[in-house]
């Protein structure tokens, strides 16, 4: 080894072939001793790939691994444990039917005896939790908790383990900008205590602001590491790409026709059976697109599966197309003309154990073409899948990929182009470009104004305040269950926006 | 370790398990001074060796194809149906008592008359289970086992007391059935040395391409597997998970009914009180899991566990080893068949870490809790 080494983590010439496909090809990077090295690159660039070899659940196909400075064979995530390295992953990995507090300890229980020790237990964690900032009651049920929340429990399961070397695939996706800016502060925290730092993220605000240096890989390759400071954001993006990336959107015009969804006086209750929507209104018109903000867990989710079918409504009614459709079976609502793009992928939006070509036919499967007489077509089936993959661009091998094995962002993209083929009336879209990267971000907004230019009715929830202010033509403010302001996105500001989410304002000016 | 393609491992895996499954047989059998040689050649001797052994082995299959179809059917829906034997059994009985009670009715309408009531009769016990899942979420494997002994002694009820005593010999043995609603087939039984094989073995492969039907080729199929994969992405996709569980269970118990038929019509020609639930019914349980689920699976693992059945009579009568070391030696046996997993990790497949997700991958269907939640996350969770 050359002269005494600062890197903490060396990878050189990582190769992962699966099955003839190359997901990393050459991979080199290096992490230094308390910095926040960013991983960047597009959709299925390989970078949970390379994530997963580092934390000893991919074997790499080729190529070397030191860890301060010694060459070691990370063969399975035991080892890596005990080398300091822990991961969040991109996708949780949580008992739905424990605690939270049970899911932090899981594998590393502290004992008396034989007897959990949880009472122990509890207030390390909780010590922990405080101290970086994540507000988490431990008791609840991880299957009760919200998305974001299942995500804290994930980060505090790895500092739970006083791991050094901390790996985090998209951290940020589910959280709400103001949350965002607490984990960055938490991440700077840890690189000054010493701990070593991989982000992945595709905001690029976010490695300007918390990275020192990007790594940015392309279809498996390295594409180079930089100092953060020394690049911009739109050359990032263009590395990252392979293109230039347009940023800002260009929004036509569009006249507002027929009324295609209409919530009245919408009550629903949360799984603990306490109420979550509390008496909305709202309604929304052809060629709009009507955006939802407001802080993770004011509703948000109760209010969608109540639209769609999924969830009871205790009263008030949802209005589609003219027609009732208050607690109408599911298939009923789709088949009224509703799209939904759900918020949890793996949960709801996918069947991960199924081809991704069965699962872009999960919502016409029992119909013609892809079916006649209850028998399946399968060539059907793949030939509608192949007319997806290549439309919406799903990065996979092939449609018989199981959709486990396609990266995070392509899950999505799988999604979203099965339910915008459904040429649906109304398009629920619950955090469409959750995990998305920049380009694959312009192509569903750009996506999402074509529906509007065509006449769809498009209901956008999302945590990120610029994806509603950039798409919407009014915004409605989630807070408690409630309306707390409607606001039109030309006429407010982020400020405005954020006071009305947490409740400090109520009723904002309305413009109508 | 050994580096094998994963094909390769496919084929290698089991037949290691069954090698190595004999060979600890073998070391009981030497423990208490039986020769494993001359044991294991009358095994083969009789249930291979001659054209009556073959028919006697084809014959103990079929119901097992039925009821290990049964089972499958129902873990891709998330169920661990293991009313098997209760629903074998109404099917039995109800398809031996309406040959019973028409024995003059032209074959032509009498047979699959019967065939259709004892399946019926499986589906309904089975559909009970079911209806009490999608209703109260009652949990299937508790109430399939109480229904294996409510179908057990309501049968004994039926025989003593309803049965009319015409149609018995005494109060625990019906009457052999008419011809006309036998499976029996002269020519078949002839060629097969007299033995009791009948055309329950050809409704059984009829089965199996209509499981392998269902299964790839239907709607219903592909609704059955998406509520056991993910019964949230199902309902997000607006498949009725109550109309599947119950579907999926009436499905499951007509199978098994169809195995109880195949019993009483095939085998024995009548029906006779049975004081333990049946054991087409369990064995199928292990068809069914040893085989993966899955077509030629089910299929070859039915005709091991008969070749072992038959074969292990051979061992009593021929080599004059107890019943109980030849149970002993077929539980071996079948245990390391059943733990081939383990056989399977002595292999280093090219890719094996890629399979991180192996879990979920293993197999497209039942890979969810007994109680349909899903198991994946745990197994994958560790960091
Ligand atoms: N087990 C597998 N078999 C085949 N291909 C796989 C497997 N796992 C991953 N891939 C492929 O490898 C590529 C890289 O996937 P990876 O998950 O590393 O992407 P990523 O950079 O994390 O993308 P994202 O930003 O969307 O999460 C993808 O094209 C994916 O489909
Ligand atoms: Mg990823």
């Amino acid at each position: 080894m050359e002269k005494e080494t600062k890197n903490i983590i060396e990878m050189r010439h990582i190769v992962k072939d699966f099955n003839g496909f190359k997901a990393n090809n050459n991979i080199n990077l290096t992490l230094q001793k308390g910095e926040i090295l960013a991983l960047l690159g597009e959709n299925g660039a390989g970078k949970s790939t390379l994530m997963r070899i580092l934390s000893g659940l991919l074997e790499p196909t080729a190529g070397e691994i030191y860890v301060r400075g010694k060459k070691v064979d990370i063969k399975d995530p035991t080892v890596a444990k005990n080398l300091g390295i822990g991961m969040v992953h991109q996708h949780f990995m949580l008992m739905e039917s424990f605690t939270v507090l049970e899911n932090i300890i899981l594998g590393h229980e502290s004992t008396k005896g034989p007897i959990l020790d949880l009472k122990k237990a509890a207030k390390q964690v909780s010590a922990l939790a405080k101290r970086y900032g994540l507000t988490l009651d431990l008791n609840a049920r991880v299957a009760d908790i919200t998305v974001a929340q299942q995500q804290k429990v994930e980060i505090l399961k790895v500092l739970y383990r006083g791991a050094d070397i901390l790996i985090f695939d998209e951290p940020t996706a589910v959280l709400t900008p103001q949350e965002v800016t607490e984990f960055i502060k938490i991440l700077k925290g840890l690189a000054k205590e010493g701990k070593s730092i991989i982000l992945i993220t595709h905001k690029l605000e976010e490695i300007k602001e918390a990275a020192d240096r990007v790594i940015v890989i392309r279809a498996g390759k390295s594409v180079g590491t930089f100092d953060v400071a020394a690049v911009s954001d739109d050359r990032l993006a263009e590395l990252m790409v392979g293109r230039h990336v347009n940023m800002t959107l260009t929004k036509p015009q569009v006249k507002a026709g027929k009324e295609i969804l209409n919530v009245k006086d919408l009550h629903v209750k949360d799984n603990r059976g306490i109420m979550a929507v509390k008496g909305l209104s709202f309604a929304i018109h052809a060629g709009e697109i009507l955006g939802l903000a407001g802080i993770d867990g004011n509703g948000q989710d109760e209010l969608v599966e109540a639209i769609t079918g999924l969830r009871h409504v205790t009263s008030g009614s949802v209005i589609i197309n003219n027609k009732d459709m208050t607690n109408q079976k599911v298939r009923k609502i789709t088949e009224a003309g509703v799209a939904h793009i759900p918020a949890d992928r793996q949960k709801y939006g996918l069947i991960l154990q199924f081809p991704l070509a069965d699962n872009l036919a999960l919502q016409t499967y029992y119909r013609p073409p892809l079916s006649k007489h209850a028998i399946i077509n399968h060539k059907a089936i793949h030939e509608h899948a192949e007319k997806l993959i290549k439309q919406f661009d799903i990065r996979t091998t092939s449609a018989t990929l199981l959709a486990s094995d396609l990266s995070g962002g392509n899950q999505q993209k799988a999604i979203i182009a099965r339910e915008l083929d459904l040429k649906s009336d109304l398009i629920i879209a619950f955090q469409p470009t959750r995990g998305l990267d920049v380009g694959a971000i312009e192509y569903i907004h750009k996506q999402l104004l074509a529906q509007r230019s065509a006449g769809k009715a498009i209901l956008l929830i999302s945590y990120e305040l610029d994806e509603i202010m950039q798409l919407s033509d009014r915004i409605v403010v989630l807070h408690d269950g409630q309306a707390s302001g409607e606001v039109k996105p030309e006429e407010t500001s982020n400020k405005e926006l954020g006071l009305l989410m947490t409740g400090a304002k109520t009723e904002g000016t309305n413009h109508d | 370790m050994i580096k094998v393609s994963p094909k390769i491992k496919r084929i290698l895996v089991p037949i290691i398990s069954i090698i190595a499954g004999f060979l600890v047989g073998a070391i009981i059998m030497l423990i208490w001074n039986y020769n494993p040689i001359q044991a294991y050649s009358s095994m083969f001797a009789s249930a291979l060796g001659n054209m009556n052994g073959i028919g006697e082995t084809i014959r103990e299959a079929s119901p097992l194809i039925f009821t290990a179809i049964g089972f499958a059917i129902a873990s891709k829906a998330g169920f661990f149906n293991i009313g098997l034997p209760g629903q074998a059994q109404a099917g039995w009985l109800t398809s031996i008592w309406i040959v019973l009670a028409y024995p003059n009715m032209p074959k032509i309408i009498l047979l699959p008359l019967a065939i259709i009531v004892g399946t019926i009769a499986g589906a309904l016990v089975a559909g009970v289970a079911g209806y009490l899942r999608a209703q109260f979420g009652t949990n299937e494997v508790i109430t399939t086992i109480m229904l294996n002994y409510i179908v057990l002694y309501t049968c004994q009820y039926l025989m003593q007391q309803v049965m009319s005593p015409n149609l018995r010999i005494d109060t625990d043995t019906t009457k052999n059935i008419s011809s006309n609603g036998s499976l029996k087939i002269n020519w078949l039984t002839n060629m097969f040395g007299g033995s009791r094989i009948n055309a329950g073995i050809f409704l059984a492969l009829v089965a199996i391409i209509i499981y392998w039907f269902l299964m790839k080729k239907t709607t219903m199929g592909f609704e059955i597997k998406s509520v056991g994969a993910n019964p949230f992405a199902s309902r997000y996709a607006g498949m009725s998970s109550k109309k599947n569980i119950i579907l999926s269970m009436l499905l499951s118990g007509s199978f098994a009914g169809l195995g109880g038929v195949v019993q009483g019509l095939g085998t024995y020609q009548n029906y006779f009180t049975q004081t333990t639930s049946l054991d087409i019914g369990w064995d199928g349980l292990s068809v069914a899991l040893l085989g993966g689920s899955t077509t030629i699976g089910i299929l070859l693992a039915a005709i091991l566990f008969s070749i072992l059945k038959i074969g292990g009579l051979g061992m009593q009568t021929i080599a004059g080893i107890p019943y109980e070391i030849v149970s002993i030696v077929i539980a071996a046996i079948i245990f390391f068949v059943a733990i081939s997993y383990v056989i399977g990790l002595l292999f280093k497949t090219k890719d094996k870490k890629n399979n991180y997700q192996q879990p979920q991958r293993k197999e497209r269907g039942p890979n969810n809790g007994i109680d349909g939640s899903n198991i994946e996350v745990g197994k994958k969770g560790q960091i």
